[in-house]
């Protein structure tokens, strides 16, 4: 951990250090009830939390623009909390109810909310680097680079950086120069297997060489650095048209999924995570820099509790969609003969009441 | 009416949307400077530049995946894939990504893209260049699948899936690129998922699309000399479907034969029987058939290639058996 006498601290904003304080005691607060909501069956399906993660993701949204698009993996909650997204919704989705961020439809591994521009979580890995590169074409498509041009972020977990359609999109990014800034969230397990035993260069920000791809590796637990880093990889990708490959290092406190309990760890290593859990090592960098005393940190934690429980309370509240809806949103543009029959209906209704046709032998009876 | 061929009614017709529309770009490989492998593109480089017609290295799911986040994001891409047996190494992007966008965001994104591939074998391109992979994608909902027979379509179709908010492939064929036929002049839109009767006829239904919708129609023209009056209709759009169309006519004529270049097994013949079976059951006097291809990898050699697709021989053939079968 970088600056234990605060050098750094003391350039920043102090109520900038508290916003990410509250940001990432949110995201802990949001993801240990989602976890407990799972146990209670109020969520059903996968559900992935960013658990020791939270350091990143205030970072890395940190230095998004408001007119920035975000493409993220199905560990998604934490990132459309932090872009601002009412996290009522976003509990409403993972409880599959109208009013959740994507009307239920997507689940906690597909938040979509255009109005703060986050282009959704990806349940198949690596699923959406191909259509980032896209969101970055239609951007340099439409306009030129320039200080306040917007561009995109586009998370990936370690293991993402095995798959071809990473590759495939790190060669057309750099070839045709696309405002887009790719970011391997590293927290060193895929599913349960190191990172170290499914990538021949461990390393995941150097893959982006063969590309000509600038790229860096910084501390995911430190959220200042992260800042900086994805900052200045998007004024690259603005001003230069350069994209960047970014990788942050932390580590997933608990198992891959809420169901996983991640028996591949030692107890050795799960003392380790508990000793640098990015949370309570920022509370206490903030505390000892004076930006925060405990009253004030408490009292975070508390708002954060609450918010959680009122976006609990909200979901818990939301109708699910309603039967007669599921077919909506299936097409923007709906055709006169879709088929659109439940299980047990009829394709085709037998024929008219009037009669056999002139052909026919038999006839309807 | 002008007649042209059907490779120039695709190519006007990307030229006019092209010109018609900023948001319109075309992306795939080859497609500029080598003018298309089949040269849909032919001068569109020259004429648009490399901004509106973009060519890629060889990355089907990487440009494929590019082309539905610009749709994303509003534009309108019209992707070539060269073969749809390339559509293969896209189809992730294709089936997880452009197919559900819309709905796993409820409603709030759409993918407003057109992925344009001719399938279709007889070309002696053997086994893995010669396949009709069309029902992988009518199989999915979220998509939709067109398939023109003729060069009218060629247009209004692919004018249709360009204007479209959904995605949508064109299936192209090999066979068809240098057919020539009529082609309204002007504005030709068709409307999506609608089957077109080709011909009329009183005696049976003979249901076809792509290009055994226009060998179909040619047997049924031959069939008039021996006073058979076959009714040809051509789906034109497998997703959606426009069974109402199909069970109409076999309410009238009482007979069907499907015919199709994929495989029988799961093929489009089984969904249009089943569909006979269940709005025209009473009114059959006859087992419905199908007319599709042999089972197996398409042989190079030209002697198993032909024996292996579905001709005129083999259509005129099951649609006596039927007709004298009650």
């Amino acid at each position: 951990m970088a600056d234990p006498a605060g050098e750094d601290l003391a350039r920043e904003d102090p109520a900038v250090l508290r916003e990410y304080y509250r940001q990432m005691a949110l995201i802990r607060a949001f993801e240990l009830r989602a976890a407990e909501m799972y146990t209670r069956a109020k969520i059903g399906g996968y559900c992935h939390l960013n658990l020791g993660e939270e350091a990143t993701v205030a970072g890395l949204t940190a230095a998004l623009h408001a007119e920035d698009f975000l493409f993220a993996t199905y560990r998604e909650h934490g990132y459309a909390l932090a872009r601002g997204a009412d996290p009522g919704r976003v509990m409403a989705e993972l409880f599959g109810r109208e009013a959740g961020l994507s009307r239920g439809r997507g689940g906690s591994m597909h938040l979509f909310d255009s109005q703060i521009r986050l282009m959704g979580g990806y349940g198949i890995v690596g699923g959406q680097v191909p259509l980032a590169t896209g969101a970055a074409f239609a951007l340099a498509y439409r306009g030129g680079p320039a200080p306040d041009a917007p561009a995109v972020m586009c998370l990936l977990g370690d293991a993402t950086t095995n798959i071809g359609a990473f590759h495939e999109s790190l060669n057309l990014a750099a070839l045709w120069r696309l405002p887009v800034v790719y970011v391997i969230v590293n927290n060193q397990l895929g599913m349960g297997t190191p990172v170290e035993a499914a990538a021949a260069e461990p390393e995941l920000w150097k893959r982006g060489c063969a590309y000509r791809m600038p790229g860096q590796r910084v501390d995911g637990n430190d959220v200042l650095a992260v800042r900086d880093a994805a900052r200045a990889a998007l004024d690259c990708a603005r001003m230069e048209r350069q994209p960047t490959l970014l990788e942050t290092v932390s580590y997933r406190l608990r198992g891959h999924s809420v169901v996983d309990p991640a028996r591949y760890r030692t107890a050795e290593e799960t003392e380790r995570l508990r000793r640098e859990d990015p949370l309570p090592a920022f509370r206490h960098r903030l505390i000892t820099a004076g930006v925060l005393d405990e009253e004030t940190a408490a009292e975070i934690d508390s708002e954060a509790d609450m918010a959680v429980a009122a976006a609990v309370d909200f979901a818990d509240a939301s109708p699910p969609p309603e039967g007669a809806a599921l077919f909506d949103h299936v097409y923007a543009t709906p055709a006169a003969s879709m088929y659109r029959g439940l299980p047990g209906d009829p394709v085709a209704a037998p024929g008219p009441a009037a009669g056999p046709g002139p052909g026919s032998v038999g006839g309807p009876a | 009416m002008t007649v042209i061929s059907y490779r120039q009614a695709l190519h006007d017709t990307l030229r006019a949307e092209l010109l018609r529309d900023e948001n319109v770009f075309l992306i795939g490989e080859e497609i500029g400077v080598f003018e298309g492998s089949y040269k849909i593109t032919a001068g569109l480089l020259a004429e648009f530049g490399p901004r509106r017609v973009r060519d890629t290295p060889i990355c089907e799911e990487g440009f494929t995946g590019v082309a539905i986040g610009a749709a994303m994001m509003g534009l309108r891409p019209v992707v070539e894939i060269m073969t749809i047996n390339f559509s293969l190494l896209a189809i992730d992007q294709i089936v997880n990504n452009a197919a559900k966008l819309r709905s796993l965001s409820g409603g709030q994104l759409s993918v407003p893209m057109v992925i344009r591939t001719p399938g279709g074998g007889g070309q002696q391109l053997s086994a893995t260049h010669s396949q009709n992979l069309e029902v992988f994608y009518a199989h999915v909902p979220g998509l939709k699948v067109l398939a023109p027979a003729t060069c009218a379509d060629a247009k209004g179709l692919l004018a249709a899936a360009i204007r479209d908010d959904d995605p949508v492939i064109v299936l192209e064929n090999l066979a068809l690129y240098n057919t020539k036929g009529e082609v309204p002049d002007g504005e030709h839109v068709a409307e999506i998922g609608r089957a077109a009767v080709l011909k009329p006829g009183r005696d049976i239904t003979v249901v076809g699309y792509s290009r055994a919708a226009v060998i179909a129609l040619d047997v049924a023209r031959r069939l008039e000399d021996d006073a058979i009056s076959a009714e040809v209709i051509d789906l034109r759009s497998l997703r959606p479907l426009d069974r109402e169309t199909v069970c109409a006519s076999v309410r009238k004529t009482s007979r069907a034969v499907v015919v199709e270049d994929d495989w029988l097994s799961y093929g489009t013949g089984a969904e249009i029987a089943a569909t006979i079976a269940e709005g025209a059951f009473d009114y059959l006097d006859a087992p419905v058939r199908r007319v599709a291809a042999a089972e197996v990898p398409l042989p190079y050699a030209k002697p198993l290639e032909l024996a292996a697709l579905p001709d005129a021989g083999a259509i005129t053939r099951v649609i006596r058996q039927t007709l004298e079968g009650n």
